[in-house]
């Protein structure tokens, strides 16, 4: 291999700036400018990863984002590592490190090589026939499948980078910045447009950008120069915004696309620090114009992909854009001209081209006379049947094609070479286009899919539309773009164009081989190692939708989706089965175009945002005092305060005891509260809740249940009167934002008559609940001037007060059956008014407590917590709680569901007490429970809802559901648990208290 | 992602409101007098169309109000929005 591959002529590459990286550990040099590829095929490496399945020696095949093999991992085992990169997508950086992938011990020689010899047992659909049988072994097969399989490794620590998300709204948006879309950009921006053009290369300008062939000029000027005249006029433009590196991963309805921003990608690591990396554009645009260009075809032959085997378009903008030549003694391969603009490039640079072997009988062009003329040996009508070498092509065989294409003639030629282009034509990049919901036309003439009915205002030009030809491409997109923007000037004058290309071409989708297709390994797929074999077989075994062949071959599975070679598998396809290629269609094309970074997906959401939490104004307090939260919708609660090393169990048990002989507190702020005012207030209760509410009096509380409309408990909570018009209704921690949506729903659809207006008020109040024997002592403490006697403040009655001067609400409710009192305050005071409660509980050994213990407490009185001992299948007479439902009213929501002949049924699931045989157990919520265990199939009848050891109540407690639970008191059902079965009694689910002695205790 | 004309507050991104079925569905004035059948028709039997489609929404991360949408299921355009009460503006 000689050493000087680079050639002086790249104005795109700084020779003043040289950059070392390392790749397998070996450091190389390339200069800025390079991207990873271009810098590694300067230094003679074409062997860059091995194949998926076979582990087959694979090298650089492209030079942009549809690359399928040339896939890296970035800074392993660092905190910025990344896998699946593609290395012609990857500015070099000084201190850039790369690893292969998907081979060990070395790219060179990699153990599971050994796959590619046992290929023929190693069909498609190999996994699914072979280890599915027995089934209990997969997990056995799993371990190492996956071992063997996968392709880069993922990070192990957290991301240091920064990320970002960001709206943009404009006018216009571009999509692809060569010569259609600089032009569609600066029509649109001249003619008063807000516009945004976006490309995923660092540059401008797209291939032509570095096009300085004399076979297609524009103006008489040479296409780079043309151009590079018009970016630097569109860089001026004020109304137009231009961003590289941003490539449009997703293009949703109503013109919402989502853009990746390469930021610092590459910079060194150094100067990345506290900037932003990658910022995820979301991008809603008035019109879009889709100028994405089109990526060249690969050709489909037997060993078609050994490392040096490259897109002929790739050599070309290696050696002009960044002065590199592929090879020494390169082959072009070709069914088309294009593949003739890349050999005058090499032709100019005097690199060696041993032959052209073109598909075609015929080439009448001006540019294959000129390649001709330089004593290149053009074999026409010819085929590549075979190539030869390991770690990288050194020979290929030719063939004579027949006149119909599908056989080869003829003796063999061999041929040498250490580089192959080909090319099979240009694809349509219709990616985006597509997933647009745009629908596509098969052209036959080319055999091209191209848009054809647009979903949205956008509009496909240039080579993504199908136009391949400069003259086509410029007529096209001046005339389409006019039309599309309703403008009368296109800033164009005229625009000449010359081209010595033709648009001929002969397309054959799988090439002809001498050898039977069984014995060929003709690549359609290069990163899943699908084989034109594979899909036959798939058809043979009885396929035929393009989406089931897909996923039983894997084609256009992989990290690239098929960008290089689907269409050839649509092809083999349509030729093997005798349909048309149209009728398939073709299979789905989904976001992202290139693979986004979790970070970019996730932005600014991480550590303390990902999940955003509500804490109440006594939070502070509830962390000084060492309490452990749990998360109750977005909110902390306090869930228990240990004390003295404490565990969960043994500090319940201690604020349970001290709520019931002294005094607990508990912040319940998280309680939904909703200020209902209005005329209707009292009927629009009446409609919402299961009781009556006309005649509850000012200042009175009263327990109300909300049911769906279908029968089933939706919420619970206490409602006050505060007036006339005036209520507080307060409903469940988790419900509150459905409670409110639900009410506003019946108020804004069915019941717009009536004189309601609801407000949320939960974040407006801290709710400070002091319960116990004590309770009374304490409150009169910290208002004084309130009379607490029962004739003037009884159980389930409300008071304005005033703490301090602050005004604040006092109910006198209770959720742990003892005599109660919450205290509503500004939320501002909550945490003043709280230590004040906890300073005047002093001498009574107040207990502050939190959720657990509350959920004990109310479940030794067998009160329910909606979504805990109910999930939307209970009625409440399923929960017993009949006397809350009204008989006398005519309708609230869910009544007629309460009788339905499902809802009426004596077997529903019933709420009950649950005592065990020995009180010391305590039962495993959850938990399944029947009557009858030696039956088979056992019968479940039910399952425990809530479960605690009671410590005022000494043994175990529990409530739960049970088929036709209500008419078995006393009777004995079974627990059956992992290792015993335990026996329980069904009981009245009030365990404390049931005549409500403590509750009007005279204190 | 739609871009929604609430009719009370103009274009919106569609993360800012809550799908909420299918719309004109009227509570039956005197459920009690509906059989079994009739009570099930209206509660749970929904219409799930490909193609025109009348729907409720809700502007619940904007003015909370409810409104109606006609949307085409099988290209999601939106063909109208209308006020609560309005008739739809579209067939």
């Amino acid at each position: 291999m000689s050493n000087n591959l680079r050639f002086k002529t790249s104005k795109f590459i700084d020779e003043t700036y040289r950059v070392s990286f390392k790749f397998n550990n070996k450091t190389y040099f390339g200069f800025k400018g390079d991207t990873l590829a271009s810098a590694l095929l300067a230094n003679g490496i074409h062997l860059v990863g091995r194949s998926f399945k076979y582990h087959r020696p694979r090298g650089i095949m492209t030079s942009g984002s549809e690359e399928p093999n040339a896939i890296i991992q970035l800074h392993d085992n660092s905190s910025r590592t990344e896998p699946n990169v593609r290395a012609t997508e990857v500015e070099i950086y000084e201190g850039l490190v790369a690893s292969s992938q998907n081979c060990w011990p070395s790219v060179n020689f990699d153990i599971g090589g050994i796959n590619n010899l046992l290929s023929p047992i190693l069909p498609a659909g190999f996994y699914y026939k072979t280890f599915m049988w027995p089934a209990s072994f997969w997990e056995k097969y799993e371990y190492f499948i996956r071992k063997s399989a996968g392709l880069g490794k993922s990070p192990k620590v957290a991301d240091p980078d920064i990320y970002e998300h960001k709206y943009i709204h404009c006018d216009v948006l571009v999509i692809g910045a060569g010569i259609s879309g600089i032009m569609a950009a600066k029509m649109a921006a001249k003619n008063g447009f807000k516009t945004l053009l976006v490309d995923e290369k660092s540059y401008l300008g797209g291939s032509s950008i570095y096009d300085n062939s004399e076979f297609s000029k524009i103006n008489n000027q040479i296409t780079s120069s043309w151009l590079e005249k018009e970016i630097n006029e569109i860089s001026k433009l004020e109304n137009l915004e231009i961003k590289t590196r941003t490539s449009v991963a997703a293009f949703h309805g109503y013109n919402f696309l989502l853009a990746r921003e390469n930021l610092t990608d590459h910079l060194p690591i150094n100067q990345r620090e506290n900037k932003v990396r990658q910022r995820l554009l979301k991008i809603r645009a008035k019109k879009v114009i889709t100028a994405t260009g089109s990526i060249e075809r690969p050709l489909i032959f037997d060993n078609n992909d050994r490392p040096g085997i490259m897109l002929s378009s790739a050599i070309k903008r290696y050696i002009d854009l960044y002065g590199v030549a592929c090879g020494e003694n390169n082959i072009l391969f070709t069914n088309n001209d294009t593949a003739y603009e890349t050999a005058m490039s090499l032709i100019q640079r005097g690199i060696k081209i041993n032959a052209i072997i073109d598909n075609r009988e015929q080439i009448d062009s001006k540019i294959s006379y000129e390649v001709e003329k330089n004593n290149i040996k053009i074999y026409k009508g010819y085929t590549v049947v075979d190539t030869y070498g390991y770690r990288r092509i050194n020979k290929i065989s030719i063939m004579k094609l027949s006149k119909d294409g599908q056989t080869v003639i003829g003796d063999k030629t061999k041929l040498n070479c250490d580089c192959l282009g080909v090319s099979g034509g240009w694809t349509p990049a219709v990616h985006l286009f597509t997933q647009s919901g745009g629908k596509l036309k098969f052209r036959e003439e080319d055999q091209v899919f191209i848009p054809n009915v647009y979903p949205s205002d956008q509009i496909s030009i240039g080579s993504c539309n199908g136009d391949f030809g400069l003259e086509e491409i410029i007529k096209n997109t001046l005339s389409s773009i006019k039309k599309f923007l309703d403008i009368d000037n296109s800033e164009y004058k005229t625009v000449e164009t010359i081209s010595g290309l033709n648009q001929s071409k002969r397309n054959i989708w799988l090439l002809p081989s001498d050898k039977s297709i069984g014995k060929t390994k003709s690549f359609v797929d290069y990163q899943n190692d699908a084989t034109a074999k594979d899909i036959k077989l798939a058809l043979r075994e009885g396929f035929r939708s393009i989406e089931h062949v897909k996923r039983y071959t894997t084609t256009g599975m992989g990290t690239d989706q098929g960008k290089l070679g689907n269409m050839h598998a649509l092809g083999i396809i349509s030729e093997t089965a005798g349909t048309k290629m149209g009728e398939h269609g073709t299979t789905t094309f989904r976001p992202p175009y290139t693979p986004l970074t979790f970070g970019t997906i996730v932005g600014r959401n991480v550590g303390e945002f990902f999940d955003i939490f509500r804490r109440t104004p006594i939070h502070d307090w509830h962390v000084a005092n060492n309490a452990e939260f749990e998360n109750v919708g977005q909110w902390k609660r306090a869930w228990y305060y240990p004390k003295d090393n404490e565990n969960m169990h043994q500090a319940v048990q201690r604020e349970s005891k001290a709520a019931r002989d002294s005094a607990g507190i508990l912040d319940a702020s998280t309680l939904g509260k909703i200020d209902i005012q209005g005329t209707d207030a009292s009927e629009f209760l009446n409609r919402v809740y299961t009781n009556a509410w006309s005649k509850l009096a000012i200042g009175k509380c009263r327990y109300g249940l909300m049911l769906n409309e279908d029968g089933m408990v939706y919420d619970d909570g206490v409602t006050t009167r505060l007036g006339e018009n005036h209520y507080i209704m307060t409903t469940t921690t988790g419900g509150a934002a459905n409670v409110l949506g639900k009410l506003e729903d019946y108020l804004q659809t069915e019941w717009p008559e009536l004189d309601v207006y609801l407000s949320s008020v939960t974040d407006h109040f801290a709710t400070i609940s002091v319960c116990g024997p004590n309770s009374k002592k304490i409150v009169s403490k910290v208002v004084p001037d309130l009379d607490l006697s029962d004739e003037k403040f009884p159980h389930m009655s409300f008071k304005n007060s005033k703490i301090d001067n602050i005004k604040c609400r006092i109910m006198r409710i209770s959720f742990t059956g003892e005599h109660s009192y919450e205290i509503n305050i500004q939320a501002n005071f909550g945490k003043s008014v709280w230590e004040k409660c906890m300073e005047a509980g002093k001498d009574f050994n107040i207990t502050p407590y939190g959720t657990e213990t509350m959920h004990l407490l109310r479940a030794e009185k067998g009160f329910i917590i909606v979504g805990q001992d109910t999930d939307a299948t209970l009625t409440p007479i399923d929960l017993q709680m009949d006397w809350i439902v009204s008989k006398k009213k005519y309708d609230f929501i869910g009544k007629r569901s309460l009788y339905r002949s499902d809802t009426i049924r004596e077997d529903r699931k019933q709420l009950v007490g649950l005592l065990t045989e020995n009180p010391e157990e305590v039962l495993e919520e959850g938990a399944q429970i029947v009557a009858d265990i030696k039956k088979s199939p056992i019968e479940m009848l039910g399952h425990v809802t809530s479960s605690y050891y009671s410590p005022n109540l000494k043994k175990s407690i529990a409530l739960g559901v049970v088929k036709g639970g209500k008419n078995m008191l006393g009777q004995k059902l079974i627990i059956p648990m992992e290792n015993k079965n335990i026996n329980v009694t069904v009981a009245d689910p009030v365990f404390l208290d049931k005549e409500g002695e403590r509750l009007n205790a005279k204190l | 992602m739609f871009l929604i004309n609430c009719p009370f507050c103009g274009e919106r991104e569609q993360s800012e409101f809550k799908a909420g079925g299918e719309a004109h569905i009227v509570r039956p004035k005197q459920p009690t007098e509906l059989s079994d059948d009739e009570w099930a028709e209206y509660l749970f039997m929904r219409k799930n169309i490909k193609g025109v489609q009348f729907e409720r929404w809700n502007h619940v991360h904007g003015c909370r109000k409810w409104f109606n949408m006609v949307r085409d299921t099988s290209n999601d355009q939106i063909k109208a929005v209308y006020k609560m009460g309005e008739k739809p503006p579209v067939k």
